[in-house]
């Protein structure tokens, strides 16, 4: 292939990769009063006018305790499960990691319409609940995989050597697995962070009046007001997600895990 | 000085449905240095992570210094374990990975550091405290893996395969310093290998085992010089086994008389053992190769194939020609069926 041709590829790609955040960046920072690109004049007031709409801060803060508590809800349950899924030769062990990767091939507009119709509906569950509980559910295929391969480069007999040396079962787990796969722990929870986070299909359905996620509040917003105030939001939440991200490469090789 | 400190009786071991020892009984004595030798699969690992603790006996008993053991979980039992591959903690410093037993056991922290250096330096790794286990050699490893257990002052320090992931001079330095180490402690040492080189150097006594039974038990001398079965003698080293019939030695290819009645069923000789260049049979040279002190030879013969090793100062013969060999009696070890 030419030398041309492989820069076009590239320059194709990184536009497609990088061109809407840029949009989207600029057309927040527009002086007119419609979202539009190129930006009308140059501001900051739809920047500012973020964290005046009452709406995005009760969303935010329902978004920021979904993604934080739910991560947590997912390890807590997900990394006894990559335990015993690595260590022990259980019955069905295929079948139960094929089940617990469910909610990542379902697709979440059908995982929120069943949720919904069967657990939402009947059992009369508050809405806070029925979004605490899916998005522990989708947050789960992460926190079993990304634990489970950070589990997979610790060898059994290590565990063996703290027991000879003295320790119980369970000291083994706390005073050696979990030190030894603690980069591991803070990947899944940052990628389940981010996943929750920007969570949009299941969300949808499962929110009610005046309990929505962040996404599910910034479409409804753009339904009635089309002004740049979400293009400047949109703008703050990828930087957000990004210095996470970026965070994390930095202090423990994120990459390694995902 | 106990000579039943360690007591296997009727020792059964099994994996799921599959019986890896089948009644094994074995008594080990105050301070030796035993070890158990065999071909992968014959159960000394089983056995020895049975006297750690990380197997539980399908049925038997352990006795360690006069107490029941089988009972007792691992981490009450007292017992020292060195692992093939170190499984040291990488989380840890050298000094915290030599220490860790210790915290276990809450004792006061100048205790612990002064057990710890004194392990330390028991081990020549003095100066290495603050080094994680990544960043040390295989040699480094191997030592503080060893002093790990040592600061513990096990009854009984179990190692398996010890020195298995060494090259070639580490191995013999390492073999010197387990040796040191044994004699100045006096602790009873039980180690697992497949090399018996490693064994015949290192242990006091030798126990063979075949299929989860022991083979044969003796000083590694009894079992250079006397192996007890066609089996013994071929991990010692006797590479020509042949059986008997009347005045021939008889193998699958063909026969060759031997000038007289043999005296037992089987007859077996070391490559030095055959004598080449004079005698009654004539061998072609499938393969010739140089070994320091000696040449070894392989030679095809009517019994198939013949290992020789030849003195240095006689002049080598080419690939494919024919070379006269004698199996003497003299050297000949004879073994029953």
């Amino acid at each position: 292939m030419s030398r041309l041709s492989i820069w076009l590829i590239l320059g194709a790609t990184l536009t497609f990769l990088i061109g809407p955040f840029l949009i989207v960046i600029f057309a927040g920072l527009s002086a007119g009063e419609a979202l539009a690109f190129p930006p009308q004049g140059l501001s900051l007031k739809w920047y500012a006018k973020v964290f005046t709409v009452e709406s995005f801060r009760a969303s935010f803060a329902l978004s920021m305790f979904l993604a934080i508590f739910g991560t947590i809800a997912a390890l807590i349950i997900g990394i006894p499960a990559a335990y015993a899924l690595n260590r022990y030769d259980l019955p069905g062990a295929e079948t139960i990691r094929t089940i617990v990767a469910a909610p990542i091939i379902v697709p979440g507009i059908i995982v929120g319409l069943a949720l919904l119709r069967y657990f939402v509906v009947p059992l009369d569950v508050t809405i806070t609940m029925a979004l605490f509980v899916t998005h522990t559910a989708l947050v789960l295929p992460y926190a079993v995989r990304v634990v489970s391969s950070s589990l997979n480069n610790l060898r059994a007999d290590m565990e063996e050597a703290a027991v000879v040396l003295g320790c119980t079962r369970f000291q083994a787990f706390t005073k050696v697995v979990l030190p030894n796969i603690r980069g591991g722990i803070l990947a899944a929870f940052i990628l389940g962070f981010v996943t929750s986070f920007n969570e949009v299909p299941a969300s949808l359905f499962l929110s009610g009046p005046g309990v929505r996620t962040l996404p599910i509040d910034m479409l409804s917003y753009m339904e009635i007001t089309f002004d740049p105030s979400v293009a400047a939001l949109s703008a703050l939440l990828a930087f957000m997600s990004v210095a996470i991200v970026f965070a994390a490469e930095r202090l423990l090789g994120f990459s390694r895990y995902v | 000085m106990s000579d039943r400190f360690v007591s296997l009786t009727d020792l059964t071991l099994s994996y799921g449905s599959t019986i890896a020892v089948p009644k094994l009984n074995l008594d080990i004595t105050e301070g030796e240095l035993i070890a158990l030798l065999g071909p992968s699969g014959c159960g000394k690992t089983t056995s020895m992570r049975a006297i750690a603790g990380l197997l539980a006996p399908t049925s038997g008993r352990i006795e360690i210094d006069g107490a029941d053991v089988t009972r007792t979980p691992a981490n009450k039992r007292g017992i020292g374990l060195v692992f093939q591959s170190y499984a040291l903690f990488p989380h840890l410093s050298a000094f915290e990975n030599v220490a860790f037993g210790l915290r276990l056991q809450k004792l006061p922290e100048a205790q612990i550091r002064a057990k710890t250096e004194a392990g330390m330096a028991t081990v020549g790794l003095t100066g290495f405290e603050t080094r994680k286990p990544g960043e040390m050699s295989g040699g480094q490893q191997q030592r503080l893996a060893l002093a790990r257990s040592l600061v513990m002052e096990p009854k009984v320090l179990l190692l398996d395969e010890p020195l298995s992931n060494l090259d070639a001079r580490l191995r013999l330095e390492m073999r010197n310093e387990l040796q040191r180490v044994q004699k100045d402690t006096g602790i009873t040492m039980v180690f697992v290998t497949h090399d018996q080189s490693e064994a015949l150097a290192l242990a006091d006594r030798i126990v063979l085992m075949k299929d989860g039974q022991i083979e044969q038990l003796g000083t590694p001398a009894q079992l250079y010089a006397e192996p007890a079965s066609a089996f013994a003698a071929d991990f010692m080293g006797f590479e020509n086994i042949f059986r008997t019939e009347g005045s021939d030695l008889v193998s699958d290819s063909g026969r060759l008389p031997l000038g007289y009645a043999a005296p037992e069923p089987i007859l077996a000789w070391r490559p030095g053992g055959v004598a080449v260049g004079t005698g009654p049979h004539q061998g072609r040279v499938l393969a010739s190769s140089f070994a320091g002190g000696h040449r070894e030879y392989v030679l095809d013969s009517p019994l198939g194939q013949i290992k020789a090793d030849a003195p240095i100062d006689t002049p080598e013969v080419p690939l494919g020609d024919m070379i006269a060999f004698d199996l003497p009696r003299a050297t000949a070890r004879p073994l029953a069926a």
